[in-house]
């Protein structure tokens, strides 16, 4: 049996992939579930039928990083899984039936006519919404910290819904609501594009306001945070983070003015992935927050080193025909639903 | 009636109607991929617009469902945590990397290839087109193979110690994927797929050149249809008889359930039907072939078959499922095995294409591979219980620290949700059918290579109402 172990640091290196596929999931599925959210707010039908089509070839891969994410915590951290998916029965179900109702939706929408066009554009919405809200009070519950008692969940069934879950949840529908925005911005034309410009100015002070909070409230709730953030010594370090937020939220500000068509959408990543890599920093090295470390939840090194043979065959491939087709499908969204 | 919520059991439900609900659509869409890409390349071959049509319009009915597979297919993917959280701490060394393969090698080829499969149309050239097509068949069979490795090896486990701590080790990689039982599973499921296809298709076939429609497209459909019948439904018999033997090898008291035979004995009859009581160990009403089971399973009229008395009662999987899917399972495919017969004579005769009574009785076994997919996954995993992991882990060991009360309530959702969806992806697949394969008039693939992204909206309306 082989095994990495001697050479390479192996739950280290997972962490980082698992870390990685889970944000290019909340990238690139985030803007589709937001455009979903914003959805029956569009001006006309035809509107909505440019969104769907601007997405419609994309939405299946980029779920598949959600897959990624679940398999691939199982995978090389099965006890990290075994405690958070019970921790987390309510909204994981949730969110997979929201999933559910929104995947559906695309093919049929395409292939329904009048109500039953307009009923299946509702479930769409409401399919997005709901796995947004879900994911985004998973992540509150997430950072306030999990119990756990030997190897398994302790906790109640509703641990994971409090206050703060209750804001992380509407901040992350504004967020993904934004990257919706922004993509549309980038695929679209004439009245669509001018009503997602409108909507990328509105979410754009909630998504601001949402930030502010968040940053706020997680140093006050927890000593830890708060002692790892301000630490003098970090605090000149970390301060890149939110430094690096602000720059982009004023460059996105004057792109929105300028009627940029590309760069809010890459600004809108940049500082998600800062708002990522800022609550990585806050959980390190917990994978069940403040009772596991992803270390104790790594499976056995032999498991890790196969499949990391196949992650590092298989995951350049996959982001170069990912990039394939975003290629091949780039330019402005026509009626791309004529399959 | 008191409801009681015992978690394993309703653990095991859920489980059961989500797994059930969705392998109905990957057996469906492994051997439709493979045929939409004969399809196609037919059509690149011979230029014969007839092939083209048939592909679009069996296109339409792989987008729905391949959508409803892939959605309920994640939730597969997290229910071994929310509902089987002991079973992932314990044996996630061994399974969490079969599955981690799975995503890698295939999920994210189909789910990426698909977009250019549906859409891709004006904007890539023919060969690609049709590489995106063999692409995503490849995605569904490499798919499947990692799958039924995962369920192989809960079912005949090797290649694994169980260290101090309870959890499950690996051992050798190779003795896990390519576990005993793997091969027959592999080869049996993927035959099982190709035949649900076939008799999918040969039913819409059948039912054009019944009300004398589409005729061309139909005798497409339908005499390739007829083609994999007559060829490969009496090869799944002999692959389906080679997975008995070797489930009688590894999992006799499977085997046991699947005959309804309590006592062990040599010469052990076949028993055709009956109808097997756990309560008194007995299978009642039995109407026996003497000797034919015992010819099956050993090759020899004497040969030796253990009876489920050899099991203590806490160790035998529920008997009358077991017994009743493996008999359904084995009428369907002698119906299809008798399909393809009738279909070789009617040809013989020249008569195929115009036999009403035929096309009939193949509108009737439309649904026969779905029925006989379900009953066969049936009889493997039920016949596995009371184990998750067979003789090693009991599944009643492995369930989440979850009240039962939510267990159901998700259940409830799960059949609602899945209800509305299934529902309405039915409903739609049968407006495609109705519609037919319409020749579509513009050119397909447009110019080749990509073009300049349309400009005006009103090509959209246009181009709209015509694919609706």
């Amino acid at each position: 049996m082989f095994s990495f172990e001697g050479f390479i640091d192996l739950p280290l290196i997972w962490y980082a992939l698992i870390g990685t596929a889970i944000f290019l999931y909340v990238l690139l599925d985030g803007f589709d579930l937001g455009l979903g959210i914003l959805f029956p707010f569009a001006p006309s039908e035809k509107c909505q039928d440019r969104m769907m089509g601007s997405i419609a070839p994309f939405w299946d891969g980029n779920e598949t990083w959600l897959v990624m994410g679940g398999g691939g915590l199982f995978a090389a951290f099965p006890l990290a899984y075994a405690i958070l998916m019970p921790a987390f029965y309510i909204p994981v179900i949730l969110m997979l039936l929201g999933l559910i109702l929104r995947g559906v939706s695309f093919e049929f929408r395409f292939k329904a006519h009048d109500r039953s066009k307009k009923r299946w554009g509702y479930v769409f919405h409401l399919g997005s919404l709901v796995a947004t809200l879900t994911q985004g009070m998973m992540l509150g519950a997430f950072v306030q910290g999990i119990s756990v008692t030997g190897r398994t969940f302790s906790g109640g069934p509703f641990d994971w819904l409090n206050a703060f879950s209750v804001m992380t949840g509407v901040a992350l529908v504004a967020g993904y609501a934004l990257l919706g925005a922004a993509w549309l911005i980038m695929k679209t034309e004439d009245v669509t594009q001018q009503w997602a410009r409108k909507c990328t100015g509105y979410l754009f002070w909630h998504v601001a306001l949402f930030m502010g909070l968040v940053s706020l409230c997680m140093p006050i709730m927890d000593t830890r945070i708060r002692e790892l953030w301000f630490n003098p010594l970090n605090f000149i370090y970390l301060s890149i983070m939110p430094v690096s937020c602000m720059v982009m939220f004023w460059m996105l500000w004057k792109d929105l003015r300028n009627k940029n068509e590309y760069r809010p959408f890459f600004l809108i990543q940049g500082i998600f992935l800062m708002n990522y890599i800022g609550i990585g920093v806050s959980t390190w090295p917990w994978l069940v927050p403040y009772r596991v470390t992803f270390r104790h939840a790594a499976a056995a090194p032999e498991s890790q080193s196969l499949l990391l043979i196949g992650a590092v065959i298989m995951l350049p491939v996959v982001l170069a025909y990912t990039g394939y087709c975003y290629w091949i499908f780039r330019g402005k969204s026509s009626h791309e639903t004529s399959y | 009636m008191t409801l009681h919520l015992d978690p394993a059991l309703l653990a095991r439900l859920q489980f059961a109607f989500t797994i059930s609900f969705h392998i109905l659509f990957p057996a469906f869409t492994i051997g439709l991929a493979s045929w939409l890409a004969v399809v196609e390349w037919r059509w690149l071959k011979t230029g014969d617009e007839t092939y083209r049509d048939v592909y679009r319009m069996w296109v339409k009915i792989f987008a729905v469902t391949f959508g409803m597979g892939v959605v309920s297919g994640i939730v597969l993917s997290y229910q071994f945590g929310t509902n089987w959280s002991v079973f992932a701490d314990k044996a996630g060394n061994i399974i969490g990397p079969l599955l981690g393969f799975e995503v890698l090698t295939a999920f994210f080829l189909e789910a990426s290839f698909l977009g250019i499969m549906l859409f891709g149309w004006n904007r890539v050239s023919p060969k690609m087109h049709f590489s995106a097509t063999v692409i995503v068949a490849s995605g569904t069979l490499v798919s499947a193979f990692w799958i039924l490795s995962a369920n192989s090896w809960m079912q005949t486990p090797q290649g694994f110690f169980i260290g101090d701590d309870g959890l499950y080790y690996p051992l050798n990689w190779l003795a896990i994927i390519f576990n005993s039982s793997f091969p027959y599973r592999m080869i049996h499921m993927v035959t099982a797929a190709y035949l649900t296809t076939a008799f999918a298709v040969s039913g819409v076939g059948a039912f054009y050149l019944y009300r004398k429609k589409f005729t061309n497209q139909a005798k497409v459909m339908f005499g390739m249809a007829m083609l994999m019948a007559v060829f490969v439904a009496p090869l799944q018999l002999l692959f389906g008889d080679l997975h008995g033997l070797n489930t009688f090898k590894e999992q006799p008291v499977k085997v046991a359930a699947m005959e309804g035979l309590w006592e062990t004995q040599e010469g052990a009859p076949l028993v055709l039907f009956g109808w097997p009581d756990e309560e008194r160990e007995t299978t009642r009403f039995a109407v026996e072939i003497p000797k034919v089971s015992s010819l099956i399973l050993t090759h020899h009229l004497d040969g030796e078959v253990r009876g489920l008395k050899e099991w203590p009662k806490d160790r035998r999987p529920p008997v009358a499922p077991v017994f009743w899917s493996f008999r359904i399972m084995v009428g369907v495919g002698m119906m299809m095995i008798l399909t393809g017969v009738i279909a070789l004579f009617l040809y013989w005769k020249k008569r195929l294409f115009d036999s009403p009574w035929f096309h009939r009785w193949c509108m009737l076994m439309t649904p026969a591979g779905f029925i006989a997919v379900l009953s066969g996954w049936f009889v493997t995993e039920i016949g596995r219980q009371p184990y998750i992991v067979f003789n090693s882990l009991l599944t009643s060991e492995s369930i989440s620290p979850v009240a039962g009360i939510h267990i159901s309530l998700s259940l409830i959702a799960f059949i609602i949700i899945y209800g509305l969806v299934f529902g309405a992806g039915i409903y739609y697949i049968f407006r495609l059918v109705q519609k037919g394969p319409v020749p579509e008039t513009e050119t397909p693939y447009g110019g080749h290579g990509i073009e300049a992204p349309p400009l005006v909206s009103d090509v959209v309306t246009a181009k709209g109402e015509d694919h609706v």
